[in-house]
This record gives C-alpha cells, structure tokens and sequence, in this order.
C-alpha cells in the first residue's frame, strides 16, 4: 500500500512539474518569438503539452473520484477549444491583413490576393497598414 | 425522438456526475435544468436545423488519438527546442494542404490535430485544403501533414453522402 502511495505520488508529481515547465517554456517563447505569427507557435506548446500534462497529473492526484471525472471532462473541453481558439485567431488575423513576414514572402503575398479579397469587405474599422 | 431520448439521458449523466449532491430538492432542481436544456435545444433546433455530418468511427477515432498524442509528444519537443534555444526562427512559411476527407467532423479533426501539433497552424480552412502556417518549415512538413491527412480520412466510415 505504502510502494503504490509512493507511485502515484512520484508519477502525479512528475506530470505536473513537467506541465508547469511546459506552461513556463510557451510563456518565454510568447515573450522572446519576435512577431505574432511566431508567438501563436509558442502558445501551442501550453495548449498541447502543459494542459494536458497538468489534467493528467491532477487525475493521478484524484484517484477514482467524481474530481477526476470532471479533471477528464476539462481536459477534453480543452482539447477540443484550445485549437479552435488559436484557429480564430490566427485566421481573424490573416482575414485583417496581417500577413507573416518570413523568407516566403512571395509566395505569401501570391495566396494573399487569392484569400483576402473575398473576406475584404467584411472589415471596417482596420486600415490596411496592419503592423503591429 | 431517438435522438432526444438520447440527449437526455446524457444530460442526466452529465449532471449526475457533475453534481456529487444527491438530495431531493438538488435533483428536482437537475430535472429541471435537464428540462430547460432540451427545450432551449428544440428551440435551437427550429431556427437552425443544420444537420453535422459525424460518420467517424469510435474504434478508428481511439486509435487516431493515440497516434495524434505521439505526434504531439514529438513536435512539443520541437518547438521547445526552438524557444529554448534563443534562435529567432526565421523559416516561416504559409501554404497550402490537401484534406480530402468528406464529412465535417473529420475535417475539424484533422484542422484541429494540425493546430494542436506545435509548429503548425491551420488559418484558413477551404473545402478541399487548409492554409497552414509552419513556425520552421521543414522537407518533410509536407510528408508527415499527407500521412495525417491519410489518417484522418481512415477514420471516417464512408457512408457520407456528400455532406460537405
């Protein structure tokens, strides 16, 4: 009884830790990643690995309770919106013309005419210069 | 009707499990909300009856997820990598990949398993390709998204018919 204690203590703990360093690691890449295209990248890093690190470990934590139930229905709640919301931003952010700078640029701009135009409309209030 | 039975009685669950508190009152006031939420939902129902095509497999799904979570594990390390060693990354690409699944379910899937990999974003989702944006883009970027789009699409059970 005392071993599995220490099991599920050593493996709860381990997950956890692990998530937090993963949360810690996307929030210095939100700071360090110089522009927006780059930054969302490093936001993924929480989304995917640090939530479900810290779910898992808390389960662990939970045992066979109604708490671990509900730890299970967040973790697939997030697992589910966590990508949709990055979604939206990022296409909320191409569709206002703020495109990536990067080394492709021509290929950027050649897609830009293709997918911004039909949506064009949509927006008013921002101007064209979008930088940020 | 089936189908409503059904939405009961997973709400019922749901709040059973949710809850915790089995007295009378506590469970009237379940029923009722149980009550509210369907009719709300009728409702719903009446003013936009899109139908969503899921024909997914519950077995295929599982095994989908399993590999989806190897996939995740790997371009975590990745991007860790990036971040942690202080390089600008300067290998930003935007383009374009083929979905050729059929159903809308599956295809919110395979957008979503693309966003949820780090170092990949879907930003623009078409009928039949996604834009995706790559934090460093690599030969293989294209290999590894066909194989999960591959994937994806063994998932679905081919009884779709055109529900695009």
């Amino acid at each position: 009884m005392i071993a599995l204690d220490w099991i599920v203590g050593i493996t709860s703990w381990a997950s956890i830790i692990a998530g937090s360093a993963f949360m810690v690691i996307g929030a210095i890449g939100t700071l360090r990643f110089p522009d927006f295209w780059s930054r969302v990248h490093a936001v993924s890093v929480t989304d995917s690995a640090g939530m479900l690190l810290l779910t898992l470990g808390m389960c662990i934590q939970g045992g066979f309770t109604l708490i671990t139930v509900k730890l299970v229905l967040i973790g697939i709640f997030l697992f589910i919106t966590g990508p949709t919301a990055t979604h939206a931003v990022a296409n909320a952010a191409l569709v206002s013309g703020f495109l990536p700078r990067g080394a492709d640029r021509t290929i950027v701009s050649g897609e830009k005419k293709e997918i911004i135009k039909p949506k064009a409309t949509s927006r008013k209030r921002k101007p064209s210069k979008a930088k940020k | 009707m089936i189908q409503g039975i059904i939405a009961v009685l997973g709400l019922v669950v749901l709040w059973l499990l949710m809850s915790g508190l089995y007295k009378t009152l506590v469970l009237i006031f379940g029923g009722l909300s149980v009550l509210l939420t369907i009719f709300i939902l009728n409702r719903m129902n009446k003013v936009d009856g899109h139908k969503l095509g899921y024909d997914i497999g519950v077995f295929a799904t599982l095994h989908y997820l399993v590999w989806l979570l190897f996939e995740i594990v790997k371009s975590n390390w990745a991007v860790t990598k990036i971040i942690l060693s202080g390089k600008i990354p300067n290998n930003q690409k935007l383009f374009k990949v083929p979905a050729t699944q059929k159903c809308e379910t599956a295809q919110v899937v395979f957008a979503n398993s693309i966003t949820l990999t780090p170092g990949t974003i879907t930003v623009e989702s078409e009928d039949d390709n996604f834009l995706v944006h790559a934090l460093n883009f690599a030969e293989g970027d294209m290999e590894a998204l066909a194989e999960m789009d591959a994937r994806v699409t063994a998932i679905e059970t081919g009884n779709a018919e055109g529900s695009q």
